[in-house]
């Protein structure tokens, strides 16, 4: 079983360099199209928050699986050709974006409507005040969910082995199928997948009592 | 885009989505059952337990939490059976891996739905002279359900959704049905427009009636 | 009754001039047509029940509300709208720059949490009134030092006292080098001992010849340091004059003297 082991580490750390991969560009795209939108959606005009509130509502009312097969199928009946890897990354990107724009939403909620008022009150204009005053608190508060959703794109990713992306899910798989021994290479796979995650969620937990300050 | 939507061909199978969305439910709602009795059984003894009870519950908690449900069902379904010796079907497979995940999820909850039970009640509860397994299932138990309802309402939709997962080892729910229909009629667009109204409908359409139960039963 | 007590200022146009001003929450009135004029140096205080329109008023003053009608002017100056062929809001830049002009200390302080003491004060320095880092700097140690927080300078607002986070609310706020400064019940948040710190620093910039509108329900302490009290009820100036003359109005004033029984029974 050792040996085994030893023979698929090689496929298992190029998986896990693809997981990491799908995950941190779908943890960043996502970080900068979701924040966007989720400003749009606490201050934008009102058809852009209609159209967020509709985006968003949508895509996390479906499953992660079906908003990826619908991508990667759907999109080249309609002329888009992605390969798996865009396909995969795209679909996963979507749902975080939705994600992030809650986060975001929540954020901005969070702080209290005197610290506008206060922020109004010293004369600052309403760009400085999101940039001095709110988003420096909204930070504070968005980071520990975002960091921790970031485990959520990380388990999200191995649904991309679906498509034939050779991530760690998937390089299990072909393991498995070439050793016919399941168990000790899904419990292997497990524990890394833990481990990514479970460092992952601790930063989040120490990030909120680091932030703990400012909720009064 | 010279692509001209035609549902026909949908509609032809529609029965394959339709048992595929009531299997979905049975999946989601069976797993959600045993997923409660996990829940309230490791969260009641957590709170009581000693150390290394505590860290027990909290690893299995942690582990699953941590680990894509899609691996947990390939584990279950292709790597328990033969290292255990056991045989099960693809959906009785299914059921019991969403049972343990969701089981995890809910300790959560119930653990700190009960620690958000006020103090004062339990000791209003000693002060009429309440044993202590009275006082938990007649004061603890029932005002803990009630805080943690909108929280179980969550977790309800989000199993629904993850039963799409089942697809993966071939238990014929919705989105398996949306795969075959994908595959045998290539009308890909609409049978994936048709399955995602139907998740929204059936997603939404619970969370709302699950909302007015909750209005019900709400603390004041 | 708008007129000014004060000899001296009277004779000019008053600093804050507040002209029939009407406002409504959907189809509750909170204003009905108050007139109010603040002249230059002068302390006003504004009393009565809660649900009398006077916090209204007085957000009403650096436009943290709108108002449906009727004027509201700082040096001559209309606050919220223009006249462009009809009545028209003003812009973000025009209002945050007669807002600057107007200090305002908040009920709940309000100070911004992730900013030190110092911090809290410089921000609209830097920002709005373009001075620069060190220069921001002093005038906040300055202005600590004058609230007795200079020793505080570098700690965040958890860290402070309620009474303590209200003196660094009043610095930043009064830094800024207002032409006003608006009060809204800041004593209302902090525990009894804690008052009497916070009205010691206002009874100073009184002493100073700070211009005041302020909302509290500190009877005694409105008797003491201001120049005028008025009197709201049911979203309309009831009674107006010195303080003397309208406490002892309450006599023959139904409504203002049950008002200051409740507070006479608690505070006197």
């Amino acid at each position: 079983m050792i040996g085994q082991i030893l023979y698929a580490l090689p496929f298992l750390w190029h998986g896990f360099l693809i997981t990491l991969a799908v995950s941190g560009l779908v943890v960043v795209i996502s970080l900068v199209v979701g924040v966007a939108l989720g400003v749009g959606l606490v201050y934008g005009p009102l058809p852009l928050r209609l159209a967020v509130r509709i985006f968003s509502d949508t895509i996390r009312g479906i499953p992660i699986l079906v908003l990826i097969f619908f991508v990667y199928y759907g999109l080249p009946a309609i002329g888009l050709q992605l390969d798996a890897f865009a396909a995969a990354v795209l679909a996963l990107t979507l749902f975080k974006v939705a994600q992030v724009v809650e986060y975001v939403r929540g954020a901005i909620a969070s702080i209290p409507a005197g610290q506008a008022e206060a922020a109004k009150a010293i004369g600052l204009t309403f760009a400085a005040r999101l940039r001095y005053v709110i988003f420096p608190q909204a930070t504070r508060r968005f980071l520990p969910p975002f960091v921790n959703g970031v485990t959520d794109a990380v388990k999200g990713s191995a649904l991309v082995s679906l498509l034939g992306v050779t991530d760690l899910m998937h390089a299990i798989n072909q393991v498995i199928g070439r050793t016919y021994d399941a168990l000790p290479l899904y419990l292997l796979g497990a524990v890394i997948y833990f481990l990514v995650n479970y460092a992952l969620s601790s930063l989040s937990r120490r990030l909120e009592r680091r932030y703990a300050f400012i909720r009064e | 885009m010279g692509y001209h939507l035609n549902f026909n061909l949908i509609w032809r199978h529609f029965d394959k989505l339709w048992g595929g969305l009531i299997l979905s439910l049975e999946l989601a709602v069976l797993s959600i059952a045993i997923g409660i009795v996990i829940g309230l059984v490791l969260a009641t003894w957590y709170v009581s337990a000693g150390r290394v009870a505590r860290a027990v519950i909290g690893a299995y908690v942690e582990f699953i939490r941590n680990v894509p449900l899609i691996l947990l069902v390939y584990l279950v379904f292709y790597g328990l059976p033969k290292a255990l010796n056991l045989a099960y079907d693809a959906p009785t497979s299914f059921v019991a891996t969403l049972s343990i995940y969701s089981g995890a999820y809910l300790v959560e909850v119930f653990r700190s739905g009960l620690e958000a039970v006020p103090r004062g009640q339990l000791d209003a509860g000693k002060a009429i002279g309440l044993t202590p397994w009275q006082r938990f299932f007649h004061v603890r138990l029932p005002t803990m359900i009630r805080i943690t309802l909108p929280a179980l309402s969550n977790t309800f939709i989000s199993l629904f959704k993850d039963t799409s997962v089942a697809s993966v080892i071939a238990v014929p729910e919705l989105t398996y049905g949306a795969q075959w229909i994908n595959f045998n009629t290539f009308r890909i667009v609409e049978v994936y427009l048709v399955v995602t109204a139907m998740y929204l409908v059936t997603g939404y359409g619970l969370l709302f009636a699950l909302r007015l139960v909750e209005r019900r039963f709400r603390v004041r | 009754m708008i007129q000014s007590t004060q000899g001296g200022a009277a004779t000019h146009a008053p600093l804050l001039a507040i002209e029939g001003l009407t406002k409504s929450f959907g189809k509750v009135e909170v204003l009905r047509s108050v007139d109010l004029g603040v002249a230059k140096g002068e302390v006003v205080t504004v009393i009565g029940p809660s649900g009398s329109g006077k916090t209204t008023l007085l957000r009403c003053v650096n436009f943290l509300e709108t108002y449906d009608s009727g004027s509201i002017r700082i040096d001559g100056r209309e606050v919220g709208y223009k006249d462009a062929g009809g009545r028209v809001r003003r812009g973000e830049r025009e209002l945050a720059g007669i807002r600057a002009d107007t200090g305002m200390v908040f009920q709940s302080f309000n100070l911004f949490p992730h900013l030190t003491a110092a911090e809290n004060v410089m921000l609209g320095l830097r920002k709005v009134r373009g001075k620069s880092k060190a220069e921001a700097r002093a005038a906040a140690e300055h202005w600590l030092s004058r609230v007795g927080l200079g020793h505080k300078a570098d700690s965040l607002p958890g860290e402070l006292s309620g009474g303590q986070q209200q003196r660094v609310g009043i610095a930043r706020a009064v830094a800024m080098e207002p032409k006003i400064l608006l009060l809204d019940e800041i004593t209302s948040a902090l525990d009894p001992e804690l008052v009497g710190e916070v009205l010691e620093v206002v009874r100073s910039l009184a002493a100073e010849g700070m211009t005041m509108l302020m909302v509290t329900h500190e009877i005694a302490f409105a008797r003491d340091a201001s120049h005028r009290i008025v009197f709201m009820a049911d979203g309309k100036v009831a009674a107006a004059g010195p303080p003397s003359e309208v406490l002892a109005a309450a006599s023959h004033n139904q409504r203002l003297g049950a008002f200051l029984a409740r507070f006479r029974a608690s505070h006197f």
